[in-house]
């Protein structure tokens, strides 16, 4: 890892500040950034720690939305979503493992959008809105293809309103290596609509399946997907899986999870 | 440099460390606790799993300046003073849930974690709890036997 200056405001106004110098970088849970910094792929010259900063963390439920703070930790939500939105929950109980449970957080996950990361497709299914130091980012202008986001440099995602699915489930392909999502399939029904969001399957990131939006709109059940094929260009091919095969389980992932929900 | 306060073990310490210094490498080098084990650059493995306000953490992916002021318990805080191990730790013993013992102590602060939250885990629990944990001796079997005899279950798998 090569050197930096390390500071921990208590602050997100403090945080914003810190940011500010050429060079600086946020440090949520560090399950990300960390391994980055250790295998030199990421040299910032200053760290900025948001795990201090209490204004960031909780989870609260109030008029069917559920607010979540950016430096919440998946284990948190795990806890504390349980009941107001189960899907979320059990979706932040199954990231990784324990350990990196106890440290990972949504806003890092958010702001990193690994094309294989979890809560991506939580936040495009249910229409969550990110909030920043600055702004409200509607969650479909927010991801803009792999590992890129409409955040500016320096700019934190302070909280995430959920706005709570009528029904939900996410479905999730373990991969056991790396513990991310082969492909996962977030689901949700509400008001609005039906929201289908796969993570883990395209070369551009998570992405929203209108075609099977369109059909479980007219009939929320596992069998209205069956007919449905997802094409399996853009889609990633690498040893684990080929684009053909990952292309087939989008299908397969889809229906369980609207069973699930 | 900058200073670094915690509670490991019980016992306040303190210690000039870098930015970039982890906190595995403080509990490692700074305090000599070299129970604590890397075993990967990536952060899978789970050899240095310690814990950290209670939770789970792996020690290679926290650096010791955002453990400041935290109540952190590696391996050498199990057993009790006079040397006696742990029942989680015994349960390891008498069940060979160690061979090489590299992975051994993020397993036992794992199974402390896990326990502690979860007093009398299913199988499939103890096993999904330690997806983090990665074992290359064992083949897991025993490491499992261990952690429900610890819960009092034993007889739950003995017949294997
Ligand atoms: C073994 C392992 C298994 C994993 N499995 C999964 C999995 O199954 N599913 C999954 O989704 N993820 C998985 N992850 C990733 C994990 O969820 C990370 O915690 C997450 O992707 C990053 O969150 P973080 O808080 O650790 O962020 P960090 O690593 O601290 O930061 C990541 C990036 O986000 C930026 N950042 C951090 N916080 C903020 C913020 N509040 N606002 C703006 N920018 C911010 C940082 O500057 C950095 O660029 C896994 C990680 C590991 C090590
Ligand atoms: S040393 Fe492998 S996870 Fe920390
Ligand atoms: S006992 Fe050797 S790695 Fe687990």
């Amino acid at each position: 890892m090569y050197a930096f200056e390390f500071t921990r405001p208590q602050t997100v106004a403090a945080a914003v500040a810190a940011l500010k110098g050429a060079d600086a970088q946020a440090l949520g849970g560090g399950q990300t950034l960390i391994p980055t910094l250790r295998q030199r792929l990421a040299s910032p010259a200053r760290l900025v720690s948001l795990a201090a900063i209490a204004e960031m963390r909780g989870v609260a439920a109030a008029g069917g939305v559920l607010t979540v703070g950016g430096g919440t930790t998946h284990a948190a939500v795990a806890r504390e979503a349980a009941a107001p939105f189960p899907a979320l929950a059990r979706l932040a109980g199954r990231i990784g493992d324990p350990a990196v449970r106890s440290r990972g957080t949504i806003g890092g996950s958010l702001a990193n959008n690994d094309p294989s990361a979890c809560y991506p497709a939580a936040a495009l299914a249910a229409a969550a809105t990110i909030v920043t130091d600055r702004r409200e980012i509607a969650v479909d202008d927010f991801f803009r293809g792999l590992f890129a986001t409409a955040l500016a440099t320096g700019e934190i995602i302070t909280r995430v309103r959920f706005p709570i699915p009528a029904r939900a489930a996410y479905a999730k392909f373990l991969q056991p290596a790396s513990r991310f999502a082969l492909v996962g399939v977030f689901v949700a029904k509400s008001s609005a609509g039906v929201r289908v969001a796969v993570t883990g399957a395209a070369e551009r990131g998570v992405f929203r399946w209108t075609a099977a939006e369109t059909a479980l709109a007219a009939d929320f059940r596992p069998e209205a997907v069956k007919g449905l094929r997802m094409a399996a260009e853009g889609m990633i091919g690498d040893l684990h899986g080929s684009p053909e095969y990952r292309a087939h389980l989008v299908g397969v992932m889809t229906a369980r999870a609207v069973a699930a929900a | 440099m900058a200073r670094v306060t915690m509670t490991v073990n019980g016992k306040a310490v303190a210690g000039e460390v870098e930015g970039r210094t982890l906190l595995v490498q403080f509990l490692r080098e700074g305090l000599g606790l070299t129970g604590t084990h890397v075993g990967c650059d990536t952060s899978q493995c789970g050899a240095c799993v310690v814990h950290m306000d209670g939770a789970p953490v792996k020690a290679c992916a926290v650096l010791a300046l955002d453990a400041d002021g935290a109540e952190v318990r590696t391996i050498e805080g199990m057993a009790s003073a006079d040397g006696t191990l742990s029942p989680l730790q015994q349960a390891f013993q008498d069940h060979h849930a160690l061979q090489c013992g590299f992975c051994t102590p993020g397993m036992v602060m794992s199974a402390a974690a896990l326990l502690a939250g979860n007093p009398r885990p299913s199988e499939h629990e103890v096993r999904e709890y330690l997806e983090g944990n990665l074992c290359r001796c064992t083949g897991y079997h025993n490491i499992v036997k261990a952690i429900m005899a610890a819960s009092g279950q034993g007889a739950a798998i003995a017949a294997e």
